[in-house]
């Protein structure tokens, strides 16, 4: 199926698809979703949350009989993959929540995945067992050990079908490699490494070791005084495993290739788009932190969420992006309640579609947003429970600025900022989307038709 | 220039929202988040720039209307007749009087002033407190409020001697420790000074000396001449040097009142404005640097 937002005779439509998680409205902060990612093929999709649980659903076989509904998503594996644990040294209490997820490309029976809290990353192995054995010789099928004096024969045990299990299973702890809080990791096109990154520092691992890990990036200033911008993202280019990019709390992002030195604390590129000096406010600075950036598939173009905005650049321009689409506007004039209340520190990520066509984040009130890059057109849509009928066309919703609102519309000082949608992700090769609302996700899909 | 309009609260309720968030991150769970609280101190930085800028401003306009409110007053004894013959003569003796009032305070600078030499004798005497008190203000301490870029001159006004009644706030720099006390609207200060020293060359570090330039005055307002009030009213004290500080509409006001601009108030403004705003800029970075080390 092409992806893409609109398709020639018109609009594209998105339906919902199912929802999973409590319908309570009281939140439990141990079930808010802080992660959601599809793997390579799209039949898998995890989360995590902030209990440090990770939660992987699965896509039925299609159901060849009623064609119109693509398979659903169901629980396929769930496990504890990180524990609150105490610093005794530092006297600090490490999280458990899960900051990032990024699958393995599969290379057998198995999936793999790589799932990181604020100091330490796990390779997990995510494997299927349907068959037991049964009949062995000292043993009872209930496990007790037989009295050897009465076993008379021997037979050889059989594997017999049972119940499919999915069992996870920690391959590999790489911890003690970072001093600030982990925010990305990212699995190198090699298949061999992968980075992971903190405030500060970049760090280069080898899957198969965890006793070491190679310093890549290091921006940590000699005196802490002179700190002024810390990195916020990094990510492995598609293709080029000795590309990647940083991003920073300055707005910047930096190009890196681990050809030219062991540390790249040079950057081969450095984006950067020079500020409006109209918009200059006391809040500048933080809403033009990046907050996520994401190469596209092809590699050739990368995205850039920053508070209000989402940038698409081109690798060869590092002037100013190509793109600029403005997600919420509206609230540059409330950038002073979002700092009282804290909302202008959340981070919203940012996703493509499978072709590079479509782009998609978050935003308050449960909207995400879509922008169509070579329609030049965008829609606001809103994950609620309220439009939750199967296969409900989502109508899109618009947000009134100022002056008369419209029938339908929803003024900005309606909007509920405790409903943030800051995970959002599109699977590979089709139009469905998961869509996390604080403890819920959402699953759409385009409507076929 | 921070816009500042679409910000429902002012700078000092950011200050303290913004310290309170940084104070609260220290108690959260899962360790101090250095991202946050940095850019938690570039608000603190912004903010404090602004209330700065808006106190100085304060404290400039109350200056101005202190002064304006002195001319008026003198306006009304003068002989309205008079007031256009004496302009031109007026200027040369205030700026006589000026410069002689700084030859005694200033050392070499208005000795290059050579015009004025009898100036010295009639104003001395005037000015025991300030010799006393006052260590090498220079004259390009005080900066015409013309804003002119003019040749280095060397005769500055000093403000107008205070008024009777005494009406105190003390400000407190956080990075350089400097005590500034705001008396009836007119600053004592060292900032500039020390300022002032630096681009001398000289290392000087903040001292909590005062300059009590309310005393230097007495003599020019002996003098009270139409013009010399005019002059005492165009000054401006460097502190306002704010590298955002442009407060040309209380300037243009006060212009077209008295009907002329005075270039001769003016020296090394430009310069001025370079050692304040790096000091002020540099003293900001150590702020909001000492508060993101922890």
């Amino acid at each position: 199926r092409l992806a893409g937002i609109v398709r020639p005779g018109g609009d594209m439509q998105w339906c919902f698809s199912q929802v999973k998680g409590a319908i309570d409205d009281d939140v439990a902060e141990a079930d808010i979703i802080s992660t959601v990612e599809f793997n390579h093929t799209g039949e898998l999709l995890a989360t995590g949350d902030k209990g440090g649980r990770v939660v992987i659903f699965q896509q039925e076989i299609e159901n060849k009989n009623q064609p119109q509904f693509r398979s659903e998503y169901n629980v396929y594996s769930t496990f504890q993959s990180h524990e609150p644990e105490f610093d005794y040294l530092k006297s600090l209490e490490i999280e458990e929540k899960i900051n990032k997820i990024r699958w393995l490309p599969q290379k057998n029976a198995a999936q793999f995945l790589l799932s990181t809290n604020d100091k330490t990353i796990k390779l997990w192995k995510i494997s299927e067992r349907d068959k037991r054995p049964e009949g062995y010789n000292l043993k009872e099928d209930d496990g007790r050990f037989k009295d050897p004096n009465n076993i008379t024969s021997l037979r050889v045990p059989v594997l017999i079908p049972m119940d499919l299990m999915v069992e996870a299973s920690p391959r590999r702890v790489f911890a003690n490699a970072h001093t600030y809080h982990i925010n990305s990791i990212s699995v190198n096109s090699d298949n061999e490494t992968y980075l992971s990154a903190d405030d500060l520092r970049i760090n280069l691992w080898h899957l198969e070791i965890t006793d070491r890990s190679f310093n890549i990036v290091d921006i940590k200033p000699a005196n802490m005084e002179e700190l002024t911008e810390v990195i916020t993202a990094a990510e492995f280019h598609p293709h080029q495993c000795n590309t990647f990019v940083y991003s920073s709390s300055k707005g910047t992002i930096r190009l890196c290739d681990m050809r030219v030195s062991a540390l790249c604390d040079k950057h081969s590129k450095l984006f950067e788009e020079p500020e409006d000096p109209s918009n200059r406010s006391f809040f500048s600075e933080i809403i033009s932190s990046i907050s996520d950036v994401k190469f596209s598939h092809n590699g050739r173009y990368m995205m850039t969420r920053d508070y209000l905005s989402v940038k698409i650049w081109d690798l060869n321009m590092e002037s100013r992006p190509v793109e600029t689409y403005q997600v919420h506007e509206y609230l540059r004039s409330k950038l002073c309640s979002l700092y009282e209340n804290d909302c202008i520190f959340d981070k919203f990520e940012c996703c493509w579609n499978g072709n590079d066509s479509v782009v998609m984040t978050g935003s308050y009130n449960n909207f995400f947003r879509m922008f169509d890059r070579g329609q030049r057109r965008d829609v606001t849509l809103e994950a609620s429970r309220e439009n939750s009928k199967p296969m409900q066309v989502l109508k899109p919703r618009k947000v009134c600025a100022g002056g008369k609102r419209k029938k339908d519309e929803i003024s900005v000082d309606s909007l509920d900022f405790n409903k943030k949608i800051l995970h959002t992700a599109w699977h590979p090769q089709d139009n469905i989307i998961a869509v996390a609302t604080t403890n819920n996700l959402y699953i759409f899909q385009d409507k076929v038709n | 220039m921070i816009n500042t309009m679409e910000c429902a609260v002012d700078a000092q309720s950011l200050i303290s929202i913004s310290l309170m968030k940084i104070h609260n991150s220290r108690t959260q769970r899962g360790g101090i988040k250095l991202h946050k609280n940095l850019l938690v101190s570039y608000v603190l930085r912004n903010a404090r720039q602004v209330y700065i800028k808006e106190k100085y401003a304060e404290i400039y306009r109350m200056q101005q209307y202190e002064e304006v409110m002195t001319v008026c007053n003198e306006i009304q004894e003068l002989n309205p007749l008079d007031l256009d013959a004496e302009d031109a003569d007026d200027e040369e003796q205030a700026r006589a009087a000026c410069c002689g009032e700084e030859a005694s305070l200033c050392g070499s600078a208005c000795h290059r002033d050579a015009a004025q030499p009898a100036a010295h004798a009639r104003t001395a005497s005037a000015l025991p407190g300030c010799e006393e008190d006052c260590k090498e203000p220079e004259p390009s301490y005080y900066r015409s409020c013309c804003m002119e870029a003019s040749p280095v001159s060397h005769c500055d006004q000093f403000p107008a001697n205070s008024s009777a009644h005494c009406n105190k706030t003390t400000v407190l720099d956080l990075d350089t420790h400097v005590v500034t006390t705001v008396e009836n609207g007119y600053l004592h200060q060292d900032c500039c000074c020390d300022a002032l020293q630096c681009g001398q060359g000289a290392q000087s570090p903040a001292k909590k000396r005062k300059v009590e330039f309310g005393c230097c005055v007495s003599d020019v307002e002996e003098v009270s001449d139409f013009t010399a009030a005019r002059k005492r009213a165009k000054r401006e004290d460097c502190s306002y040097s704010h590298p955002d500080y442009t407060d040309t509409s209380n300037i243009s006001n006060l212009i077209s009142i008295f009907g002329s601009g005075f270039s001769g108030l003016l020296s090394r403004q430009a310069d001025l404005e370079q050692i304040c705003s790096k000091q002020v800029l540099a003293s900001l970075g150590a702020w909001t640097r000492a508060i993101v080390a922890f």
